[in-house]
């Protein structure tokens, strides 16, 4: 069997931790490729719904990237973050998911070694948990949300 | 022409689906004028081999309440979206799993063993008897229903046109649906949610709202809210921003903390993810430390945020 490569997802800000990957790319610093980043605008931008769903469509784990606090671009956004992250943890403990297949760290647009650092670090934290496997996790059919009556 | 056929049919449910519709009171004598009921376990002796024996798609409405927990809820679904035209998921339940899918919280075999062994009110098994589905008797074989290990909603066992969410549906909303079914106007797209609004329950709410900052959330037996402000605003966790209009703010209107029951707003997939993100705004506090204190205080955020959606929420059951 080969081994297990885990499937991560990252929600990057566009200030500052989107930047720092770029940097750690155009730096050539070498880090783990199973981070598949998508670019939001803020940290507080994530809503917990793209995190689940994230897990529900495969991810081993997330992990959410924002500027440091104090240092958001929309001045509060972060610390929307930093209370959300830790309730979310409790949810999906709650749901028999480990807490740490998410992970919230602050990487600023000049942090390129310390992006290289969380992916390579999260990674093989996740590679010891091992692969997620939802039970009866399968994709749902989309509601349509029309009104009558 | 002969009256449209109509059939009413209950799964794992607490029979409040049916009550909500004899709760639209002398009108239901016009609901028995306007359609042939042709299938009502709970008020009509209809017997499923009637139901066999009609011809497909013979029914042109099920309103079929309740969640599928056994093998004969999940035979009855099937059997009924094959006989009907317009299959209709009516109330939580048959929505997004209800009370019955906050089992998807455990498994079978932890329900059955508290159930039947490990309750203090259990006085003795020893022999250990749990429920089989056959047993031998002197007069044959005897076959009951299987207990499934998950609760699943209606639309996630078979194809289901319409969706009227509540626990139960209100009256009002359900005459709204019956009426504009009888008036021949064009029904909406399959996958339509009827009888209900399409914002959240803050919207029906009369209770005065502030900008929201709070570091302080009450269980509802710590403290008596007054019925002036928003319950939130008072530090109780009220589902009402994660939940679907429909039913008049009811329970805020007496006091009560909303509970979720209509489900999910429009474009909105998870109560749940959405309460945290209400939630996580209004906590007045920035400090790491200080935040996980102030969570500590919401008890049960699995079993509140998802007391009516569990099985149909994004991560459906706790993995175990």
């Amino acid at each position: 069997m080969s081994e297990f490569n885990p499937r991560i997802v990252g929600f990057l800000c566009n200030w500052c931790s989107y930047t720092g990957a770029d940097l750690a790319g155009v730096s050539r610093i070498k880090s783990a490729p199973n981070v598949r980043i998508i670019r939001t605008m803020c940290s507080g931008r994530v809503d917990p719904t793209f995190i689940l769903k994230a897990f529900e469509l495969g991810a081993d784990g997330v992990v959410v990237m924002g500027c440091h606090l104090g240092d958001c671009h929309y001045q509060e956004g972060n610390y929307k973050t930093i209370r959300r992250i830790p309730f979310l943890k409790r949810l999906l403990k709650s749901f028999g998911v480990h807490p740490k297949r998410l992970r919230l760290e602050w990487v600023s647009a000049s942090e390129g070694d310390r992006f290289a650092e969380v992916v390579n670090e999260f990674t093989e934290e996740i590679r010891q948990l091992g692969p997620l496997q939802l039970t009866n996790g399968k994709a749902k059919k989309k509601q349509v949300h029309t009104i009558a009556a | 022409m002969p009256k449209p056929k109509l059939a009413l049919y209950w799964a794992a449910s607490c029979g409040g689906c049916e009550i909500a519709v004899l709760d639209i009171h002398e009108k239901i004598l016009d609901v028995a004028n306007i359609f042939d009921i042709v299938f009502w376990p709970v008020a009509l002796d209809f017997k499923y081999k009637d139901v066999k024996a009609m011809e497909d798609k013979s029914i042109d409405i099920c309103l079929f309440n309740g969640s599928i927990r056994n093998s004969e809820n999940a035979e009855l679904a099937h059997l009924l979206r094959a006989k009907s035209k317009v299959l209709v998921a009516f109330g939580s339940c048959a929505h997004e799993g209800c009370i019955p899918g906050l089992a998807n919280l455990t498994t079978k075999e932890e329900i059955y063993n508290w159930v039947y062994r490990d309750s203090p009110s259990t006085v003795s098994n020893n022999g250990g008897t749990f429920p089989v589905t056959h047993t031998k008797m002197p007069e044959g074989e005897i076959e009951i229903p299987e207990m499934w290990d998950y609760v699943k909603s209606l639309d996630q066992e078979v194809e289901v046109e319409y969706y009227i969410p509540g626990c139960p549906p209100q009256p009002h909303q359900i005459w709204a649906v019956i009426e504009h079914i009888v008036s021949g106007k064009p029904l909406p797209p399959a996958g339509s949610i009827l009888g209900a609004g399409d914002k959240t329950c803050c919207d029906e709410c009369p209770r005065e709202r502030k900008e929201k900052k709070l570091k302080r959330f009450y269980r509802p037996f710590e403290i008596l809210p007054n019925d002036k402000e928003c319950l939130l605003d008072q530090g109780l966790i009220c589902m009402g921003p994660a939940t679907r209009d429909g039913c008049g703010a009811l329970c805020p209107k007496a006091n009560i903390p909303c509970r979720g029951c209509y489900g999910n707003p429009p474009n909105c997939q998870d109560q749940g993810s959405k309460m945290i993100s209400a939630l996580s705004s209004v906590i007045d506090a920035q400090d790491p430390e200080e935040i996980e204190k102030i969570l500590d205080q919401i008890a049960d955020p699995i079993g509140t945020f998802y007391r009516f959606s569990l099985p149909h929420s994004i991560l459906r059951r706790v993995q175990k």
